[in-house]
């Protein structure tokens, strides 16, 4: 049966081989557009290191931003990035999980909660800068608290609630009902129910999701920019009321400047940058690993 | 009411009055006719073994089918029936890990040859699968896709046509071939299904489990359809339900935990096995 | 005996209906911190918008074609930084979508396991690259590149944004289009191999068809985030709204204008300070147009395969 005789009623004009070619070419094609994402990636990691590797050093930490590109370092944007993240993450975390507690636990399906739902869709594709505006016009001006951490912590907190809500939905809509089933059974409140034994047992799915979140916070720069920006900042907060800058903030900066030794200041920046969410994806990752390797 | 509707509600009611009284199938063949039909077996297979990984789902099977005749495979589940059917159009090629080794021919040719691509076997050897699977496409899109693709030279419209009527499918749809498949019942979806393997002109048609999914009068639809094709193809099926074979089949092989226990005429198998295994398998004792 | 212990029963379910009933305000009033969320947004926008289309009519705004608010003579017709946004997504969609979509295919169709375990990772880490790096790449790395064909090319040019924004895109596109492509139950493959075709002609006439709704709302869902980028197109694209369709050209995005007029000293209360929030309105109402287009697309259209 090979093509050479025909392989189906004579009606058939079936061109296997040239069919078979074509299906050849399409997969290969397919196969070298992903594999270039594969380089583009690689391209891109070698250019920043290769720029940047040179500027790491412990003074790139220790020192404050500076006019001089060998004096520059980036301990005030490495303190901001860490008060911010601090105090996104208290306000965050809390009211992501009761969301989403409220909505898989106690919600009842009307109206309203539907709402809720929508909403949280919604907000997840807001782009980031509209949050900025939102976190400049009302916790800057209106509330008047002014360029500070806590503005700035509660901008990107609107900004990660929505991912912080879906992950850990999916967290506890993971748990398995017989948890909860047993738990009633033995006379529990549904308080008790779902934070003696919901919560602790969604908790690494909770987590994972929330470092995620966080990780994204972390390189969120255009709504911190627009909360923060008021006021050129080139020292490390000390309170939450205090002015700040923070690790994409100046990165941004560096990269503006004309001077060529700015860039590979930025890219040491980016270097540092993607040390710190690397580290943070990764243990992620291990919570995901650990609980599924539980779990089965 | 329609009158599809009444052609339908008509044609229940002659199967009603056709349906034997007896499940005991008549004896169609004779000894003579036998070793003929298997001598002249065009599709066979000889020391077939199939493993998934490390698991042997089919342990060593020397099986013809005879040509224009329809042969059941039954047995248990598990028992590797649909893993041996789906050996023969090389589907098990797409299932991860699955190695098929023996040999494999249709006609003198090795269906595993290195030299014969998968498509071209399949292009002889079409299958019917257990769950309707039309295209979410038009009814007519559905039989016209893989003509079109394989360079039908004739009338399109004419192969839907015959198509539909060979699986006799034609009256209830031929006022609505532009319509969604999805919108038929199952019955006639699984027709659709045969309609639309008819219309790639195979010459075996294998079909595995085709009823199990349907209700008892698509069932009988498509048993009879069975025997009207079954003159001009070959036609294997695997099936769990007992009486289906022995209704319909000339031949039947009984399967049991991949190996093949026993091949003979279907009135042989049900009413007079050689085989204790057979016996039991067939008076219900298991499986 | 039994008097105590059913007092010990009777008081504990006093003081936990208490707190049941204290924790269940308590989370639902952090449910609603999302709708306050999205009416803050609403709210914020429209009220400082305000200012700006009392001095600025709807129309000029809407149909303008000269952007130049900070100098005298002002003008504020948007449709500069309109297109200029629109030629980067459009740039960027023009690369995403086919490599996005290619890549799907092949992760679906054709790759090993082994394969998966490797692409899939990957496009989870460049979509975890903050878009800032993005903007460093196009001017550093990309405009280099594109300098080396024709020296020509100025430093800020929407070409480099566009490239930029369709890679960080492009892992949006791949992994929801894979999905989309999952989804088609394996029956549909079988039918169509059983019928004698190749891998290909049932990957591409029976699998993409019956997941397209999935893959055109995977496209509308990354022009909408293609939209609202900031950061990258900031930095590589430049600050200088024109209309204009030559990709070699600097323009300035609406996202890039908003952040100028935030970190620049704009004095506020003035219409260039209100015009922020014009942008932003608009902005927002796009993006929540696509999101709302892509939302329905999948209810309306999903196929069912049964």
């Amino acid at each position: 049966m090979t093509s050479s005789e025909h392989s189906s009623a004579p009606e058939f004009n079936s061109r296997l081989e040239r069919r078979r070619a074509f299906s050849t070419i399409f997969k290969n094609s397919c196969a070298i557009l992903s594999w270039l994402c594969i380089g583009v990636l690689g391209f891109l990691l070698v250019h920043i290191f290769s720029s940047g590797w040179e500027w790491i050093s412990f003074d790139f930490i220790k020192n404050a931003p500076s006019r001089m590109p060998h004096k520059a370092g980036l301990f005030s944007a490495l303190m901001g990035t860490i008060w911010i993240i601090v105090t996104t993450a208290a306000i965050a975390i809390p009211v992501g999980v009761s969301s989403a507690l409220y909505l898989e636990e106690y919600a009842k399906k009307n109206r309203l909660n539907s709402f809720i739902e929508i909403n949280i869709s919604n907000l997840a594709g807001v782009p980031s800068i509209v949050y900025g505006i939102l976190g400049l016009t009302l916790f800057v001006r209106f509330m008047k608290l002014g360029p500070s951490v806590l503005s700035g912590a509660l901008t990107l907190s609107l900004l990660i609630l929505p991912v912080i809500i879906i992950a850990s939905r999916e967290a506890i809509k993971a748990v398995p009902n017989s948890i909860r089933l047993s738990a009633f059974a033995l006379g529990a409140t549904q308080f008790q129910t779902v934070f003696h034994h919901v919560l602790p047992a969604a908790m690494p799915g909770i987590m994972t999701g929330v470092i995620l979140a966080l990780s994204r916070a972390i390189g969120e720069t255009a709504p911190i920019l627009m909360v923060g920006a008021v006021a050129y900042v080139s020292r490390a907060p000390h309170g939450i009321m205090d002015g700040f800058t923070a690790l994409p903030i100046q990165i941004y900066n560096w990269a503006r400047e004309a001077k060529v030794e700015f860039e590979g200041l930025a890219a040491g920046g980016i270097i540092v940058l993607l040390l710190v969410l690397f580290m943070m994806n990764s243990v992620a990752i291990l919570i995901r690993n650990k609980t599924q390797k539980a779990q089965s | 009411m329609t009158p599809v509707d009444e052609a339908k509600k008509t044609s229940e009611k002659e199967l009603m009055n056709k349906r034997p009284k007896s499940t005991k199938p008549e004896s169609k063949i004779s000894s003579g006719d036998k070793e003929n039909d298997l001598r002249n077996a065009e599709l066979k297979g000889e020391g077939v073994v199939i493993s998934y990984g490390s698991d042997q789902a089919v342990k060593g099977v020397d099986i013809a089918f005879p040509s224009n005749k329809i042969t059941a495979v039954i047995g248990p589940s598990g028992c590797g029936k649909s893993t041996l059917l789906r050996a023969f159009n090389r589907m098990n090629d797409f299932i991860l890990g699955a190695k098929v080794e023996g040999s494999l021919m249709y006609k003198d040719m090795d269906l595993y040859d290195k030299n014969i691509d998968p498509v071209e076997v399949r292009l002889r050897i079409g299958m019917v699968f257990q769950k309707p699977n039309p295209f979410p496409k038009t009814i007519f899109k559905n039989i016209a896709w893989a003509p079109q693709i394989n360079g039908y030279t004739g009338d399109i419209a004419e192969l839907v046509e015959t198509s539909l009527k060979r699986a006799a499918l034609w009256n209830e749809v031929s006022d609505r071939l532009h319509d969604s498949a999805l919108g038929l019942s199952g019955g006639q979806q699984q027709r659709l299904c045969i309609a639309r393997s008819l219309a790639m002109k195979p010459e075996v048609l294998l079909m595995d489990e085709p009823c199990s999914a349907l209700d008892p009068v698509s069932t009988s639809h498509i048993e009879d359809l069975m025997l009207e094709l079954k003159e001009q193809y070959t036609i294997v099926i695997v099936t769990h339900n007992m009486q289906q074979a022995a209704r319909v089949s000339d031949y039947t092989a009984f399967m049991d935990s991949g190996n093949l226990v026993e091949f003979d005429e279907t009135s042989t198998i049900f009413t007079n096995p050689k085989e204790q295994r057979t016996e039991d398998y067939v008076s219900g004792r298991f499986g | 005996m039994t008097e105590v212990v059913a007092a010990t029963f009777r008081q504990k379910t006093k003081k936990s209906k208490l707190i049941e009933e204290g924790v269940r305000c308590g989370i639902f009033l952090c449910a609603l911190a999302s709708v306050l969320t999205t009416f803050g947004i609403i709210l914020v926008l429209a009220k400082e918008a305000i200012p700006f289309f009392r001095e600025v009519s709807l129309v000029d705004f809407l149909f303008g074609t000269k952007w130049n608010a900070l100098i005298l003579p002002r003008s504020f017709g948007v449709l500069p930084l309109l297109m200029g946004t629109m030629l980067i997504v459009i740039g960027a969609g023009l690369i995403a979508l086919p490599v996005g979509l290619a890549s799907a295919i092949y992760l679906s169709e054709f790759a090993s396991q082994r394969v998966r375990k490797t692409v899939k990772p990957v496009l989870e880490i460049l979509a975890g690259i903050p878009t800032v790096v993005y903007g460093y790449f196009a001017l550093t790395g990309i405009t280099p590149i594109l300098k080396s064909f024709n020296d020509e090319i100025p430093v800020f040019n929407a070409l480099s944004a566009s490239i930029v924004v369709a890679v960080m895109i492009l892992p949006m596109v791949a992994s929801l289009c894979d999905d989309a492509l999952k989804a088609v139950p394996r029956s549909l493959r079988d039918g169509g191999y059983a019928l004698g075709s190749t891998k290909t002609e049932v990957s591409l006439k029976i699998v993409v068809p019956a997941a397209l709704s999935g893959i055109v709302a995977s496209f509308v869902l990354a022009f909408s985030r293609a939209i609202g980028e900031t950061m990258a197109v900031t930095l590589a694209a430049g600050g200088t709204p024109k209309m204009t369709l030559n990709p070699l050209e600097s323009i300035q995005t609406m996202t890039a204008y908003i952040v100028q007029v935030a970190t620049g000293d704009i004095e506020h209360g003035s219409i260039s300070y209100h015009s922020l929030y014009a942008v932003g309105g608009l902005l927002f109402l796009i993006t929540l147009a696509a999101n709302l287009l892509s939302y329905k697309i999948l209810k309306k259209y999903r196929e069912e395969y049964e």
